[in-house]
């Protein structure tokens, strides 16, 4: 019995010491803060099939959707419960930044999980029905100028929602008082753009990604692109910035870790996140999806969201959103 | 013509062994998907995904093996609803109302075959409407705007004065309960939390489906104990004999409105299979309800919410194909799927991806019929159900309720939110307070609020618009006469 235990206490040695340095992932999980259909979601699925088919975890990547308080649900979750979880991912976007920038998730701030990787990046549009008198981003902002009243903008989130900022973030940039602007939220991008398909509301601040197809089948007029660029699936369309707008909206697309992951763990997902960012498989579901390719990972990415938190938070206030 | 050739070029693809395979195992895990309370065909299209992927299917396989998924799950939804008091998910929720009396008179394989044949007859004319109307219905559905639907829940909520009953002042404070639920979370208008006790759970709202297994099924776990301590059990008598022609043409025409009722209402992005099956079954009751059979097991209180639910499923799909846009929660993840096949949903899809749309629609039809086929010869062994003791089946409906409602949202809060409910529930029925009118309180009063509050932001508060369209008009008009009608028939009777 007792040499029975000697070689047992031996071989997990073995086991433990060829295993320390290096980690190796076990049954990852994916948390899709939402119900299935929606942004955070396709982000687990797709990345998370990814993962599994260029064989870089071992087993299919499980995804639980948790929804509830945007995201809040889940983040109290993996904050509280799941510290040092080194095969969880969380996915994550501009609307959770957004959020923890204006207190929404309770206590809880960015500063408490890990920040792991942004694989890819939608874009806000300036839409409007194809019918429309505005055939440029000026004309739009000229009528806006003359009476602010009379154009509703209908978007896809609540108030204080991404697509309630990026029209505040253009009037701020054309020099309209925000607070003048009239914004209907709509629960979903697809219900905003029915209603200006419908004419019900006149500007859609949906994201590229949304609007292309719909541009295509000449229903609507994309004005302009929220991006320092021009996107690579909209070449005829001006960026805001090019108009002299400094209005630029990034919906990047990526993970969270829970807190307390080792080192050696956080740094293998943000070298296999490169990976999977640099692979083919990832850069055709990308473009079939609308996305332009943003990669930021492991202390980049940690900066770049502990910046963005402040930005947003400054924006907030600026715009009388939070105090 | 062309339609009928695509149609054709669709049957096809679907009668391949491997598609027609797929439909059948879609459907057939569509209906036990259904049949669990909790887990609705939201979760069902999303648990598939990945096995769909897994089999490396063609997109338009893949589709038809979650669509099947899709209206399996509106079929299945009926099992508990009529065997337990369990509504299967949320187009099932009214089924309850004339399906449990009705299994608890014995006619339970009855009310499971009626109700199949009605699911049958909706899916199948709600499938006719997507291969001939389409595009003019997606234009249809677009004159939809906030001011419209607020026109349109009013209209429905004056439905719901019909599931009055013998005391309509406790039916009216069921449905002020409802609406007091629905004003939880966060405000549509400043997204602000309200009644949230800081519980981040509670932001989006009270969750539909939650409360109505708490309501319904804890309620009947509750009942049911009470029943065998007190030694009330008697052993129930169960019929598994299938429709009698006389029930199912006394139907018809009751399945014939529902299905078209439920259609339409399922075209519309912000509506659903819930709204489609109880104007359904309300608009039944005031029409040829003349004995005030309907809540007591009328086989017409069944059919016309089933036909109206699975005709919701494929009125969905009209502006899912056409505009790209999901008219419900599941076509919103069936859409998501189809990004992930690389099949990119919008105006064009017809044109771009013609053997994606036809193959699936063309399913459709053959799905519809063999989950009649599937659910006919099953009625007898479901029905048997209800020969199961007591003390395995009152645990049993309990267990079922708490894994399915688990298996949502993986939050053990949402089961102590439902068992509250329950036991609220149990207190309502024992004051013989109805407990339909609390759902459906629950669910228009959040899609009136905020479907009010998105007008007046148009309109800058000005009222007139709520009346400015004809389809607003006529949806008012239509509310006045609904909310008039019993006055007007007794009159009308009077006067003869």
């Amino acid at each position: 019995m007792r040499r029975l235990f000697w070689i047992g206490l031996l071989a997990l040695g073995f086991a433990a010491s060829s295993s320390a340095g290096a980690f190796s992932p076990g049954n990852v999980e994916c948390i899709a803060p939402a119900n299935p259909g929606g942004g955070w979601d396709f982000t687990c699925r797709t990345v998370g099939k990814l993962l599994y088919d260029l064989k870089l975890v071992p087993r299919p990547v499980k995804v639980t959707n948790m929804p509830g308080g945007g995201g809040g649900v889940a983040f109290a979750h993996v904050v509280t419960k799941r510290k040092g979880d080194a095969n969880l991912l969380v996915a994550a976007s501009p609307a959770t930044t957004l959020r923890l920038a204006q207190g929404k998730y309770g206590h809880f701030t960015e500063n408490d999980v890990r920040w792991l990787a942004a694989l890819g990046a939608d874009f806000g549009v300036i839409a409007v029905r194809a019918d429309a008198p505005w055939k440029t981003l000026d004309d739009l902002i000229a009528d806006l100028k003359k009476d602010p009243g009379k154009i509703a903008f209908g978007g896809g989130s609540a108030v204080g929602g991404q697509d309630h900022m990026k029209v505040l973030l253009l009037a701020k940039a054309a020099g309209i008082d925000p607070k003048k602007i009239k914004y209907v939220p709509f629960s979903g991008g697809g219900e905003a753009l029915t209603s200006l398909l419908g004419g019900f509301v006149q500007v859609f601040p949906g994201d590229a990604s949304e609007t292309i197809e719909q541009m295509k089948a000449g229903k609507i007029r994309i004005l302009a692109v929220l991006s320092e660029e021009r996107l690579e699936a909209l070449p005829d369309v001006p960026t805001a910035w090019e108009l002299g707008y400094d209005a630029v909206w990034a919906v990047w697309r990526g993970f969270y870790m829970p807190p307390g992951v080792p080192d050696d763990a956080y740094d293998w997902w943000v070298a296999t996140m490169k990976k999977v960012a640099d692979s083919p498989e990832w850069a055709e579901i990308r473009a079939g999806r609308g996305l332009a390719p943003f990669f930021k990972g492991g202390a980049e990415f940690e900066a770049f969201i502990k910046q963005q938190v402040k930005d947003f938070r400054e924006l907030s206030r600026s715009l009388g959103l939070i105090k | 013509m062309d339609v009928l050739s695509q149609l054709a070029h669709g049957f096809e693809i679907a009668l391949t062994p491997l598609n027609l395979g797929l439909a059948l195992a879609g459907a057939f895990l569509g209906t036990l998907i259904g049949a669990l309370p909790g887990i609705g065909p939201v979760n069902g299209v999303a648990i598939l995904i990945p096995i769909a992927y897994a089999l490396k299917l063609p997109p338009e396989s893949a589709l038809i093996l979650l669509a099947g998924v899709y209206y399996g799950a509106e079929y299945g939804g009926r099992i508990s609803s009529i065997l337990l008091n369990v509504p299967g998910d949320a187009g099932a929720v009214i089924t309850t109302l004339d399906g449990y009396p009705m299994a608890q008179k014995g006619k339970a394989g009855e009310a499971l075959a009626l109700s199949a044949l009605a699911s049958f007859i909706g899916g199948t004319l709600a499938v006719i409407g997507l291969t001939l109307f389409a595009p003019l219905l997606a234009e249809w559905a677009i004159r939809f705007g906030p001011a419209e639907y607020f026109a349109l829940m009013v209209f429905a909520f004056t439905t719901l004065s019909s599931l009055a009953g013998r005391n309509p002042a406790k039916a009216l404070a069921a449905s002020v309960f409802g609406l007091m639920l629905a004003t939880v979370g966060l405000d549509p208008g400043s997204g602000l939390p309200r009644f949230t006790f800081g519980q981040l759970k509670l932001y989006d709202g009270v969750d539909f489906l939650i409360v109505a297994i708490g309501l319904f099924a804890i309620s009947e776990v509750l009942v049911l104990m009470e029943k065998s301590h007190l030694g009330e059990a008697a052993r129930m008598r169960v019929e598994t004999t299938l429709v009698p022609l006389k029930t199912f043409l006394a139907s018809l025409w009751s399945i014939l409105r529902g299905a078209v009722i439920g259609f339409f209402i399922g075209v519309l992005p912000g509506a659903g299979a819930s709204i489609a099956s109880a104007v359904a079954y309300t608009t039944e009751k005031r029409l040829v309800d003349r004995e005030g059979s309907f809540g007591q097991g009328d086989p017409r209180g069944v059919a016309a919410p089933e036909a109206a639910n699975n005709a919701a499923a494929g009125g969905a799909m009209v502006p899912m194909l056409t505009l790209g846009v999901p008219g419900s929660g599941t076509t919103a993840v069936l859409l998501g799927a189809l990004m992930m096949f690389n099949v990119t949903p919008g105006p064009l899809i017809f044109k771009e991806r013609p053997e994606v749309v036809w193959g699936l629609i063309a399913s459709m039809y053959i799905g519809n019929l063999m989950l009649l086929v599937l659910n006919l010869p099953l009625v007898g062994l479901f029905a048997r159900i209800l020969t199961i003791p007591r003390w395995f089946l009152i645990p049993a409906i309990a267990g079922l309720s708490f894994v399915g409602v688990y298996a949502v949202n993986n939050s053990a809060f949402d089961l102590l939110f439902m068992t509250g409910i329950g036991v609220w529930g149990y207190l309502m029925r024992k004051f013989g307070f109805p407990l339909a009118p609390m759902i459906l309180g629950l669910v228009l009063g959040r899609l009136m609020e905020v479907n009010l509050r998105r007008a007046l932001a148009i309109s800058g508060g000005d009222w007139e618009i709520l009346f400015a369209s004809p389809i607003a008009q006529v949806l008012w008009v239509l509310a006045l006469v609904s909310l008039l009608f019993p006055w007007l028939v007794g009159r009308f009777a009077r006067a003869r």
